[in-house]
């Protein structure tokens, strides 16, 4: 009711904001009252030496999210907007709005070690709508679950337990989560404090002795048989490095049980391209693809492929041409500079491929 | 005749030229950061604020002061979103933020003109072919002979007062410059080839009309009339600000205007060199080059239109001093200066003049 009231004064106030629209003009003043989703940092909470977890209260344009869900992040660093992807470690509390995200540091990784060093509370962040059904299923008090993580997979895994817990959930739960060591164990103390009866939780460690109770080495359906020996007859989700989620995608197809098993990967892997190098070049609204070598422009490529994209100048100056990068990386033909983020508007005229790309074109 | 103030490059010197601005242009752009985002953020911020003011201070019609202050805010607002904000973002130059509201493709300003069709005129064909007679539009935007290298027609004897009421209007000239009504009215573009190309900038037009002209006064009830006035004086401001600015910017007396053929196999540095000879820079304080869109740095702009315009003032001396090694005119001068020399042009240039030798201005030494 009020949200309608709210919508039909600013579609009335666009009149007066033409050409922009009238929450531009709010959100000059204050930036969560944006139409587009935007979060305020809360707190942060350093869960180990590498790894922090936001607390983040989203504003009310963000359409929300089911932990385990993945929602994409947008932050400003040195002036660039990144964007990356985090799953929902809490359900979205319906009326603060509030969930968390945990970030674990990356080797070499800009927006980990930005979000780890240099965010503070206080901070905003842009949101976007989150995506993925890596989500506890609809009826649930009756069924019997198994989570198996490593690492911070156990993100969004952490997500549906404490949904779980908070909902009072009548779901019999068995979880088996792998660390290098305890200092490296993301929510060891909650982890600990969660088990019960109900939801039987163990923990195992691949690079320090095993204390009381806990579990030692890596993955193996021997283990998994001795903590879950029921397991076949579970709704299983894992979630981790990808030695962990292929072992575990390999018991459960020799089970011949796929079906019961969600995985949630969060590398993607991304090709070394040597100096020069080309590449494949997909475009993807003609659905056509072609090699290109590294120095052609890929304007230039697209139009030996019988596209004709919008250009302008052909000398990188007039940025008629630009067009969004959907995958893989492009080099600056004028500075030899290799970039490029998914999403990002490129001059195809001035760039041209820097190992297989494909562009929204 | 006068001669160009620019001796001609060797070919080897040319290329010289054009990797030291090529150096000058990478080095800026690798230290673009926080401060370039912030810095555009704010002027977004400044000419909202002055807008909000500006409007809110037309309804006090009963204080006069007050409400030359609001038509004096709101003029100053739409001359920073037109100049500082509009057309340097609109050029690409936030693009690296990958922020969408920054994005130039995308961009929308509040003036009749529609963005798209600015891309059209300004960043491809004036930016591409800057002062190339035949190419580039801007050259008296097919109204005005500011060079003796345009034929004479009589219709130029009316150029002082064409002049003035272009300047007045100039935001709508802009507006209908894409649509080459020239053309149209020569018959070589069919009735309905123009009423699509029409449509958007009528939509434009119509909304940024409802907005000035109808919705506000309407606000102000009995105060209808002095809103109206009020809005109607700030586009005027506006519109004789940028037109004075804009065409200090390449019609002073030293610049120099090109033949198509100039761009026959125009390597990078011949470009260059085309750039700066085609522009003329403004002096003046901080708040001026704001006031302009940095477009008092004319000569910046033309040589790296993609870059941070607010950059343009610190790579200046530099860009003087390659120009100055090489024997390059570095044309600049105040604002009253430059803009005596361009009202010099709109009247000399009324009258007929002798023909011009074919190869007045060469860009290369053989």
């Amino acid at each position: 009711m009020v949200a309608s009231t709210v919508k039909k004064l600013l579609r009335a106030g666009d009149w007066l904001a033409t050409p922009l629209n009238a929450a531009r003009y709010l959100e000059t003043i204050n930036p969560l009252w944006s139409d587009h989703g935007r979060g305020r940092v809360e707190r942060l909470i350093q869960e180990t030496p590498d790894t922090v977890t936001l607390v983040i209260r989203a504003n009310g344009a963000w359409a929300g999210g089911e932990a385990g869900q993945y929602v994409q992040l947008g932050l400003d660093i040195d002036g660039v907007r990144y964007w990356r992807c985090y799953s929902l470690a809490s359900p979205v509390q319906p009326g603060s709005r509030e969930f968390s995200v945990t970030v674990n540091r990356l080797d070499g990784g800009r927006v980990s070690t930005y979000i780890n060093d240099c965010l503070r509370a206080g901070d905003l962040v842009h949101l976007k709508a989150t995506a993925g059904d890596f989500v506890l299923p609809a009826q649930r008090d009756d069924q019997k679950l198994l989570f198996i993580s490593a690492g911070s997979g156990v993100t969004p895994v952490m997500g549906m337990l404490r949904q779980l817990i908070a909902e009072r959930s009548g779901a019999d739960v068995v979880m088996l989560h792998f660390s290098p060591d305890y200092a490296h164990c993301i929510f060891h103390d909650e982890l600990r404090a969660s088990n019960s009866e109900q939801r039987r939780i163990h923990l195992a460690v691949t690079r320090e002795d095993a204390r009381d109770g806990d579990l030692a080495g890596h993955f193996s359906a021997d283990m998994l048989e001795q903590v879950c020996p029921d397991w076949r007859s579970r709704q299983a989700y894992v979630c981790g490095p990808s030695s962990l989620m292929s072992a575990v995608s390999e018991l459960f197809l020799g089970a011949g049980l796929s079906s019961q098993l969600k995985q949630e990967a969060f590398v993607l892997k991304r090709a070394e391209v040597p100096e020069g190098a080309g590449g494949k070049v997909g475009f993807v609204v003609a659905g056509k693809q072609v090699d290109a070598d590294g120095k052609t422009s890929l304007l230039e490529v697209a139009e030996g492929a019988g596209l004709t994209p919008e250009h302008g100048c052909r000398m990188g100056i007039c940025c008629g041409c630009l067009a969004t990068l959907k995958e893989g990386q492009v080099r600056d033909l004028n500075t030899g500079e290799v970039f490029g983020e998914s999403g990002e508007k490129v001059r195809i005229c001035v760039c041209a491929a820097a190992g297989d790309v494909s562009l929204e074109l | 005749m006068k001669q160009s103030k620019s001796r001609p490059l060797t070919r080897e010197q040319v290329d010289q030229f054009g990797a030291e601005l090529d150096a000058l242009h990478t080095r800026v752009r690798d230290d673009l950061g926080q401060h370039d985002a912030d810095y555009i953020r704010r002027v977004f911020a400044a000419v909202r604020y002055t807008e909000a003011a500006g409007r809110v201070l037309l309804y006090c019609w009963f204080l006069p002061p007050l409400w030359v202050l609001g038509v004096l805010l709101l003029g100053l607002s739409k001359i920073l979103d037109n100049m500082e904000l509009g057309h340097n973002v609109i050029h690409g130059q936030f693009d690296w933020m990958n922020d969408p509201y920054l994005r130039g493709r995308d961009w929308e300003w509040d003036i009749v003109a529609t963005g798209d069709n600015w891309r059209e005129t300004h960043n491809f064909r004036h930016h591409t072919y800057t002062n190339i007679k035949g190419m580039d539009d801007d050259i008296g935007y097919g109204l005005l002979r500011l060079f003796p290298e345009q034929r004479w027609r009589p219709f130029y004897l009316f150029q002082p007062l064409v002049a003035v009421i272009f300047a007045l209007l100039f935001e709508w000239g802009v507006a209908i410059q894409d649509l080459r009504l020239g053309r149209y009215f020569k018959g070589k573009m069919a009735p309905g080839e123009m009423a699509a190309a029409f449509r958007p900038v009528g939509r434009k037009m119509r909304r940024q009309m409802i907005k000035d002209y109808l919705v506000f006064p309407l606000l102000g009830g009995p105060l209808f009339l002095p809103i109206l006035a009020g809005n109607a004086l700030a586009n005027i401001m506006r519109s004789l600000w940028t037109y004075m600015i804009i065409f200090c910017g390449h019609f002073t007396a030293d610049v120099d205007v090109f033949p198509k053929s100039v761009m026959n196999g125009e390597s990078r540095g011949q470009w260059y060199l085309r750039q700066i000879r085609g522009s003329s820079n403004l002096r003046g304080g901080k708040l001026f080059h704001i006031l302009t869109g940095n477009l008092s740095h004319q000569i910046e702009h033309h040589l790296f239109p993609t870059l941070p315009a607010n950059r343009y003032g610190d790579i200046a001396p530099e860009v003087r001093a390659i120009c100055r090694r090489y024997g390059v005119h570095y044309n600049t001068g105040s604002l009253w200066l430059q803009f005596g020399q361009v009202i010099w042009r709109i009247l000399r240039y009324s009258f007929p003049s002798k023909p011009v030798p074919v190869n007045r201005v060469r860009l290369l030494a053989e």
